[in-house]
């Protein structure tokens, strides 16, 4: 755990607390936009090149942009008058304690079941997409077929409002 | 000599490093680097904006600038004076930590995608294994920066500038990655170096560029109008169309604000002119073998100007889309062509060595893209062109 990591944890982290707590929407989208970078920068700094780059291009240039255009089309950009705040603090509290819980316990079970391994391994791009292409082309062609769907779905619904407004 | 002529900058900073303890020189290496880049594309830039003026006006009947110095030259000191010098004014209701992160958020953005180009021969501040998805990443964080000025500026033509600009970069960034996926096939890596490695080879003295092949010529047209679209350039300049939105996203900013935003989007302009030159035209290498004793960044520098000469006659001759068509013509006609030139490429990969894949990949190419042209236009209705006089 270098001084890097804890820098880029606090970014991450104060990025994701600023989205939560901050009134104005747009800036919650930003200062998620900063979280997506830390986490983006901890993939770079564990020398996972790709995984890094496709959070960036994706998480930074396509989600956070989405966000942004869906919080401006909903006209609901004005910072509300009153608090943000959830009448119900403790349901909120809960279904958070778990599923961190949950995910804890995942990272802290699967640590022993990794190989271990002495030496950090060297993962080229190369090898990545020859393994999507290769072990993992199933899983890619269902995603590809999903997104796909989704697609052509967002058309058809663009499609209707035109034809009824007319 | 010339090899010292091609490595002069690499040299020099080996010299400067030499000076320093051993644990320094990795560090004052790479900062020199950085500091190369952000003193000589800006000093590009400059060229080019006084290129622009003078071209443009040349091309439409006037003088240009001609006032400071001998023929206009010293113009860009002049407006950077007036730049530095003016007042830095944020409207009252802006929202001012978002207003003032824009522009240095865009400049940032928009310098560290000349980390990964490869400058000249061991001129690659960064040898990344990734370097294409790189830059791709750096800059669809630009558009964050562009949504940034708009929204912060509370202002109607700001938004609305914003909002075509993001979603114009979002739309053209399709086609974009589209077009150099070919590039990544044929070459097997995502790193520039590589790619460019994969170029810089001479048959009878000709060299391998991708330009010269089908599926690159095609690859490298496409890619440059969506160059052209992502930098927000006429004529797809919707954004910051003055007759509708006074100036789009950065209405508002004002002094050296704007000087920043104007400086984002040349060098912006430049960083993706020396993409597709490494992509396409071969990065550093020499356009004929014989010229191989011409230093290899001066090779870069001059592809990257001559682009630059082309975006401003493009921004000369043609007139400002509408919206309508802008989208149209992304979707339907460029990300269809880019698709389909992906096939070709692994057609072409695939017939072998042969001249046979000569004809038969520039002949799909070729038809479907007359046969999309004239569909495409067929169902346009164009009446007879009709003329009004003044009296």
């Amino acid at each position: 755990m270098s001084f890097v990591f804890y820098v880029l944890a606090a970014l991450s982290v104060a990025g994701a607390l600023a989205a939560v707590l901050l009134k104005n929407t747009v800036h919650c989208a930003l200062a998620v936009t900063i979280a997506f970078a830390g986490i983006a920068l901890l993939f770079l700094q564990l020398d996972a090149q790709f995984a890094g780059f496709a959070q960036i291009l994706i998480y930074i240039g396509a989600v956070a942009i989405l966000v942004v255009f869906a919080i401006l089309l909903t006209r609901g950009s004005e910072t509300p008058k009153g608090t943000v705040y959830s009448h119900f603090p403790l349901v909120g509290l809960l279904t958070a304690a778990a599923i961190f819980a949950v995910l804890g316990w995942a990272v802290l079970s699967s640590a022993p079941m990794l190989p271990n391994e002495s030496a950090p391994p060297t993962v080229a791009v190369i090898d990545i997409g020859n393994a999507l292409m290769g072990r993992y082309v199933l899983p890619l062609e269902i995603v590809a077929l999903l997104l796909t769907a989704a697609l052509i779905g967002a058309v058809i619904v663009a499609m209707h409002e035109k034809a009824g407004a007319q | 000599m010339i090899e010292k002529a091609d490595q002069i900058f690499v040299l020099l900073a080996h010299w400067v490093a030499s000076f320093l303890p051993v644990w320094l020189q990795p560090i004052v290496l790479v900062l020199l680097g950085v500091v190369a880049i952000i003193v000589t594309f800006p000093a590009l830039f400059a060229i080019t904006v006084l290129m622009e003026r003078k071209g443009l006006g040349r091309m439409q009947n006037r003088y240009g600038p001609n006032r400071v110095g001998p023929f206009g030259l010293f113009q860009p000191v002049a407006d950077g004076i007036k730049s530095l010098t003016k007042e830095d004014i944020v409207p009252l209701s802006a929202d001012a930590v978002v207003h003032f992160l824009a522009p240095v958020l865009l400049v940032v953005v928009v310098f560290m995608g000349y980390a990964v180009l490869p400058i000249g021969r061991n001129m690659t501040l960064v040898h990344m294994d990734a370097g294409l998805l790189f830059f791709f990443a750096i800059g669809a964080s630009s558009e964050l920066s562009v949504f940034m000025a708009g929204w912060s500026s509370r202002n109607k033509y700001s938004l609305l500038g914003a909002m075509r600009a993001v979603a114009q970069m979002i739309s053209y960034e399709v086609p974009l990655l589209m077009s150099s996926v070919a590039v990544v096939m044929m070459t097997g890596s995502l790193s520039l170096g590589k790619i460019v490695d994969a170029q810089n080879q001479y048959t009878y003295g000709l060299p391998h560029w991708y330009i010269f092949t089908p599926w690159g010529f095609a690859g490298f047209i496409l890619f440059a109008i969506a160059a052209t679209a992502e930098t927000n350039r006429s004529p797809f300049d919707l954004p910051e169309g003055e007759s509708e939105l006074v100036a789009g996203y950065f209405t508002e900013y004002s002094g050296f604000k704007f000087a920043l935003f104007f400086l984002g989007e040349y060098v912006g302009m430049m960083g993706i002119s020396g993409l597709g030159t490494t992509l396409f035209l071969g990065g550093y290498s020499a356009p004929l073998q014989v010229l191989g004793f011409v230093p290899s960044w001066l090779w870069f520098i001059a592809k990257v100007m001559l682009s630059m000469c082309v975006f401003i006659w493009v921004r000369g001759t043609l007139p400002r889309l509408r919206q309508d068509q802008l989208m149209n013509f992304a979707w339907k006609f460029v990300l269809p062509l880019t698709m389909l030139n992906l096939l070709v490429a692994g057609l072409w990969r695939f017939m072998g060595e042969g001249w046979l894949r000569w004809p038969v990949c520039s002949a799909i190419l070729l038809g479907a893209y007359v046969l999309m042209a004239r569909t495409g236009m067929s169902r346009e209705r164009f009446g007879p062109r009709s003329y009004r006089y003044a009296e």
